[in-house]
């Protein structure tokens, strides 16, 4: 279905040995033969599907009440510390990795392109077992602060960073030169303009980016259960795949899934009203 | 070498000696020489890749120089134990494209370098501030965002803020050649307060108007070298080079065609 070949000829005058059908008649159709087969293919699924079990699957009020409060008051809450600390780690880390990246000397060049293509390229879960089994036994006389949340915050951290880094590049990349000279002209060094001029405003043009990460390490954080996760600190889909092996039924897995939605839904507004906010302001 | 230079007041502000930039094979400036006594308005004419723009970069090291040395206030920039950054607050510059911060309201444009280089309080910086938008006529915009002004009142907003860090000279790199017509007007009516007040300007620009009524010498120049210099009504009244001919009847009837 194309509809721009329809915007160059002109309708109302049709010539001789054109189509029965007007562009915008041919457009009408095509778009009705859609929703049709869309309506279809929702019915199909609807009368098909074996609703009773689906219902005792992932409907079942038992197993749903047994997950209350703790689906909110210590698996939720878990994952949103793992993943806030995580990303904030992760962005100052990243800031200073995309500086490097920036850098005039190359050995500062050549550390940051390492610990991006390693931390980007190996699968979050490894990251977790390396930092959780590999530190403890490489020094064994060190620990972590807090417990998991420090390795936690450690893993989601350097998996962010690496990214972040790239993002922060981007943006830095985006910002006119002439926001630094000006910076440099007037006597500040160049870590100072960074600071103040030039990393404000790159952060703002890479705010959808940035988001984007946010969410992707809400998910990531489910990857703490391998480093063996308490009662007390068990995260959501841990939490939900507990409770659903002990009721043998999939519907704690779907209320963790709508939980993650519960918080990374409302933060897509939120940025977007944010931006638009922006957009009002500086424009 | 931390030192202020707030003391010096030497007779020459600005000495050029044979500078010369070149980007990989290309030569943009060839062995430039030039003076620029205390309170002395200087602007430097010359066609477009002349490397007037250049040199105006040269003075303050936002381009490092191949060859030569540059003194302001009898103080080395090319030394290369020369803290640079210090060094540069002698040196107010505005750009062709203004180069507001746009992520700060133009109060905070203005006041900023002066607390976070010069460490003044907040107080201080913004009256300050508010002092110099006055003098080039945009403080009932110190609250708005660069975005929202004109390209004339972001430009005086660009002369305040590197006014505000009390520089001993002011560089001035095409000021006017991004504005609207009637805008022009407004700009360098400030600049020429600025030079009637005794301020050291270096001024590249197009506006032989301005060069003939506020400039003590005009350079011109042409593919990196220094053609000729002199008193306004000797350069643009009356050329002794055929190059700074053929160049102002281009600048000052643009419908001229060369035979």
């Amino acid at each position: 279905m194309t509809s721009s070949d329809t915007l160059a000829e002109p309708s109302g005058h049709p010539l001789p040995g054109q189509a029965r059908f007007s562009p915008r008649k041919r457009r009408q159709i095509s778009q009705g033969v859609q929703y049709a087969a869309f309506v279809a293919v929702v019915f199909a699924l609807v009368v098909v599907a074996d609703w009773e079990r689906i219902q005792q699957g992932f409907f079942d009020g038992t197993s749903a009440a047994a997950m209350l409060p703790e689906l909110f008051t210590v698996a939720l809450r878990n994952t949103v510390i793992y993943t806030i600390c995580g990303y904030i780690f992760g962005f100052i880390l990243g800031l200073v990795v995309a500086m490097m990246r920036l850098s005039s000397a190359a050995p500062n060049r050549l550390v940051a392109l390492v610990f991006i293509e390693i931390f980007r390229g190996v699968p979050a879960l490894l990251v977790f077992v390396i930092i959780g089994f590999g530190l403890p036994t490489a020094f064994p006389e060190f620990s972590l602060p807090f417990g998991i949340y420090g390795t936690a915050t450690l893993s989601l951290g350097l998996v962010a960073a690496a990214y972040l880094a790239e993002t922060f590049r981007a943006g830095i990349q985006a910002v006119p030169k002439g926001q630094m000279e000006a910076a440099r002209s007037l006597g500040m060094s160049y870590t100072r303009a960074m600071i103040t001029i030039v990393i404000p405003q790159a952060i703002r043009i890479v705010i959808p980016p940035l988001t984007n990460e946010l969410i992707l390490l809400f998910k990531d954080s489910s990857l703490i259960f391998v480093l063996g996760v308490t009662a007390s600190t068990v995260e959501l889909t841990k939490f939900g795949r507990d409770v659903s092996m002990e009721f043998a039924t999939s519907t704690p897995l779907l209320l963790a899934g709508v939980s993650y939605l519960a918080i990374t839904v409302p933060l897509g507004y939120a940025v977007r009203t944010l931006e638009a906010r922006q957009a009002r302001e500086r424009r | 070498m931390t030192a202020t230079y707030d003391e010096l007041q030497p007779r020459h502000m600005v000495e050029l000696h044979g500078l010369s930039k070149s980007f990989g094979d290309l030569e943009v400036l060839s062995g430039i020489d030039v003076t620029v006594d205390t309170g002395e308005v200087v602007c430097i004419i010359g066609p477009s890749g002349s490397g007037k723009s250049t040199l105006l970069r040269c003075v303050n090291l936002l381009e490092q120089p191949s060859k030569g040395s540059v003194f302001v206030a009898g103080v080395e920039l090319t030394h290369r134990d020369v803290d640079i950054d210090a060094a540069r607050r002698m040196l107010g510059m505005v750009f062709q494209q203004f180069n507001l911060f746009g992520h700060l309201s133009v109060l905070d444009n203005v006041s900023i370098a002066q607390r976070k280089v010069l460490r003044r309080g907040k107080v201080e910086a913004e009256r300050i501030a508010m002092d110099n938008l006055a003098k080039v006529g945009v403080a009932d915009k110190a609250s708005a965002y660069p975005a929202h002004l004109s390209g004339g009142q972001q430009q005086r907003v660009a002369i305040a803020r590197a006014l505000s860090m009390n520089p001993k000279v002011m560089l001035f790199d095409e000021p006017t050649s991004a504005l609207d017509p009637e805008l022009v007007g407004d700009v360098l009516g400030a600049m020429r307060q600025l030079a009637e007040e005794g301020m050291t300007m270096l001024v590249v620009t197009h506006e032989m108007q301005f060069a003939r009524e506020v400039a003590d010498r005009v350079l011109f120049m042409d593919r990196g070298m220094l053609i000729e210099q002199g008193p306004p009504s000797r350069v643009i009244g009356d050329p002794s080079h055929e190059r700074t001919r053929t160049f102002l009847a281009r600048v000052l009837d643009p419908a001229h065609v060369d035979e």
